[in-house]
């Protein structure tokens, strides 16, 4: 009896043991100066340690590059998971006040969800503003706010048609290069026997959706960090409507598929000639050539993205990362300078070119030969950098998101979805999207202006 | 919850009417030793949470109200249970509910009086083949079942195309409430038919005899004799699927990521509190949400419990 007991005891007492020790392991990485588990390996033992999180294909070349080339900082690389898995992490540090590394990588739509919860620092005060003019004016304006500065811009999404030339070819359809072409070709490609649909038009394409309806001058949120609880929502403009009218007459005339994007099936479609346009970002050619399931014959090409109006025409981002610096961290400012020089050197940003397939918002790389006179074998040899994406990424003058982004996006992919399923029109879905936005920034404690 | 409140009654009552002794009180010293662990675990990852939730849950801050937690009392809750998305999905699945739980117990009810009356090897194969699904983990089952109903890659084209019909969509908004009862169906038949198994197996078989001798035949002895001696199992099983889809989470969570329009971020209300903390960042509210879903949970689970405790031997 009392030996059992006390077995159960030592049992007990060992459990709690155990569990102690996991935790002790998970609450590493927080704050930044005690030595984190890193998933790369340390260089410089006795350097400073800088906990990151990003989630970059090939991110540890680059993270092994810059400890080799640093002898008083290193990175300490975690990945946390990609978008919303790694957000989620880090709102659940902010609520905790621990936990989140020192630099992390963010989306340039998310920025302003985490400026309002003072979350970044402002890097300006560790010179990040004498950086400008290393940037694309759009990257900039995307993570700057007056003379704020809240992240280096790292990759952006200068958005292009990748097209299947044989398709095109087969069925005697000329490339579109405006919109209204655009609606021509699919009718024509239909008529000539293609059985697949020109495109696809994902509701739940998110910044997708956003980067198409900006195309025609929709800005649906005011927002100005300096003054962060007032905001301007105006979702269902003109712009807009016209934007997503055009495509719903294209999905009711099914000459374009609304399946949702970034699934299994949607991968697999996108090559295996179900669709003979792409709508694609910069990253778009690296995000194809990791499909598996590709139709063997396809001759891929870049064009510029249809316009609205040819006169006045219109560059778009989609997507696109930055590097920004927690409140959290206690070592801001060798967290900034991490930041700044992850991606700054011309070995770093060929590594990630070649080995992560980004888009540099990085000038002296965006402009040098060895970039803009890349060609592409997948595109047959085409040298899509300098034909369709250096134009969109100067022409690119940046986009204001809310601070409430993902709730915005969710809103969004919901009103998209039932105006597909359940046959509403354009202007409906969008006064949905801005009636369900005001009234949520307005619970939050919001200034809305409409 | 019930037993455990008479089970707490009868250790503590003769221990205070017990003459405290020397050896009685070093004993109880050494049971608090014993219990410590375990009271630590449990205060430190139980109750403690619990109260901050709660806490949380009576105080409110907006994102753009700059990190203050101001006390709002029962605000919270009033705007929960007038919250037009939090309403709809206790609505969707209380109808989970209502189709899933009789679904799954009929299932197993008869799979284990199948299995019971049968002992061939066969029988034995069966009743490990209907256990194997409970054995995958939750997120491994969703993911599986994703693929399988995937339009491309799911073997149902092939299927349905066999007799020359097309295959429905399983991830339309239309098809995915019976696509999930069919994952969780699948799931949990196996337990819940190893629970009544081994509860049939336990009913002496001298009655069986004795109904056998009064006339009695197969079906009769099965609705009859077997069906009324194991009610408290079925009790606890329905109990079991009850909290279980009232929280309904993993399944929907997972299929989400290939069925995002069917599937809304605020499905179940499980799944609407968790976007609503990490998605949104708003920690007070889904502190209410979750308090609110679990209140209403236990207060479920009391109710049957109560109704049924004729069935359940708990009176």
């Amino acid at each position: 009896m009392r030996t059992s007991a006390r077995r159960r005891g030592v049992a007990a007492a060992a459990a709690m043991a155990v569990s102690a020790v996991g935790l002790a392991a998970c609450s590493g990485g927080g704050g930044g100066a005690e030595a984190a588990t890193c998933t790369n390996e340390i260089k410089q033992p006795d350097a400073t340690q800088v906990t990151v999180w990003a989630w970059y294909p090939s991110f540890e070349t680059i993270v092994d590059h810059f400890n080799e080339t640093h002898t008083d900082l290193q990175v300490c690389w975690t990945n946390a998971g990609q978008g919303a898995d790694e957000y989620n992490k880090f709102q659940t540090a902010i609520e905790a006040g621990t936990g989140a590394p020192d630099v992390i990588m963010l989306e340039a739509e998310v920025i302003p969800t985490f400026t309002i919860l003072d979350s970044l620092v402002d890097l300006s005060e560790y010179g990040a503003g004498e950086l400008e003019g290393d940037y694309t004016p759009g990257s900039w304006s995307d993570v700057s706010n007056g003379d704020a500065v809240y992240a280096i811009p790292v990759d952006g999404g200068p958005m292009g048609m990748l097209y299947r030339a044989d398709i095109f070819e087969e069925h005697g359809v000329d490339v579109p290069t405006t919109w209204d072409e655009f609606a021509t070709a699919a009718q024509d490609l239909r008529d000539a026997g293609f059985e697949g649909h020109i495109t696809d038009f994902p509701t739940n394409g998110n910044a997708l959706n956003y980067a198409l309806f900006a195309q025609n001058g929709w800005e649906p949120f005011q927002y100005d960090t300096a003054k962060p609880t007032e905001i301007g929502i105006n979702v269902d403009s003109p712009e807009a409507e016209e934007v997503l009218g055009y495509w719903k007459g294209l999905i009711d005339d099914d000459l374009v598929a609304t399946e949702d994007a970034f699934t299994t099936d949607y991968n697999a479609a996108l090559v295996d000639g179900t669709y003979a346009v792409y709508l694609a970002a910069a990253w778009g050619p690296g995000y194809l050539q990791g499909l598996s399931e590709a139709d063997a014959d396809a001759e891929w090409r870049a064009a510029p993205l249809p316009q609205w109006d040819t006169e006045n025409p219109v560059q778009v981002n989609w997507g696109g990362s930055t590097f920004a610096v927690t409140t959290q961290s206690e070592q801001p400012e060798a967290a900034a300078t991490v930041a700044k020089e992850l991606f700054n050197t011309e070995e770093a940003w060929k590594l990630g070119v070649e080995e992560a397939a980004l888009w540099p918002q990085w000038k002296p790389m965006l402009e040098s030969d060895w970039f803009t006179e890349r060609e592409a074998p997948f595109f047959g040899g085409q040298k899509i950098n300098e034909e369709v994406f250096l134009e969109a990424a100067n022409g690119y003058e940046g986009f204001s998101f809310s601070p409430f982004q993902v709730y915005a996006y969710d809103q969004q992919t919901q009103a998209l979805y039932d105006m597909v399923e359940k046959d509403t029109d354009a202007a409906t879905a969008l006064s949905t999207v801005q009636d369900g936005l005001v009234q949520y920034a307005t619970e939050q404690g919001f200034t809305v202006t409409e | 919850m019930g037993s455990e409140v008479t089970t707490g009654k009868s250790v503590v009552a003769p221990a205070t009417t017990r003459p405290t002794s020397k050896i009685a009180s070093r004993r109880q010293r050494w049971g608090y030793v014993y219990v410590a662990p375990f009271a630590i675990v449990f205060a430190v990852f139980l109750v403690l949470p619990l109260g901050y939730a709660l806490w949380m849950s009576l105080h409110n801050k907006g994102i753009a109200t700059a990190g203050r937690n101001v006390f709002v009392g029962a605000d919270n809750y009033v705007k929960a249970f007038t919250d037009p998305v939090f309403l709809e999905g206790l609505w969707r699945v209380l109808r989970f509910v209502l189709v899933m739980v009789p679904v799954q117990i009929l299932v197993a009810l008869v799979a284990a009086l199948l299995l019971d009356t049968l002992a061939t090897r066969l029988s034995r194969v069966s009743r490990l083949l209907i256990f194997v699904p409970y054995a995958i983990p939750a997120v491994i089952g969703a993911l599986m079942w994703g693929f399988l109903y995937s339009p491309r890659f799911g073997p149902a084209q092939e299927l349905f195309g066999l007799v020359g019909l097309t295959a429905p969509n399983f991830l339309s908004s239309a098809n995915i409430f019976g696509s999930l009862v069919n994952i969780v169906t699948w799931q949990w038949v196996g337990y819940y038919m190893i629970i009544i198994y081994a509860a049939l197996r336990s009913i002496d078989p001298s009655i069986y005899e004795a109904a056998v001798l009064d006339g009695a035949d197969r079906r009769q002895i099965a609705l009859r004799i077997k069906v009324p001696m194991i009610s408290s199992s079925m009790v606890m099983i329905v109990v079991f699927a009850l909290i279980g889809t009232l929280q309904f989470f993993t399944e929907p969570q997972v299929l989400r990521s290939s069925a995002m329009g069917a599937i809304p971020t605020d499905y179940t209300p499980n799944m609407y509190a968790f976007a609503t903390a990490f998605n949104y960042s708003q920690f007070n509210y889904a502190s209410t949400l979750a308090f609110s879903l679990g209140f209403l949970v236990f207060v479920g689970s009391y109710l049957f419990l109560f109704l049924t405790r004729k069935q359940s031997g708990l009176k």
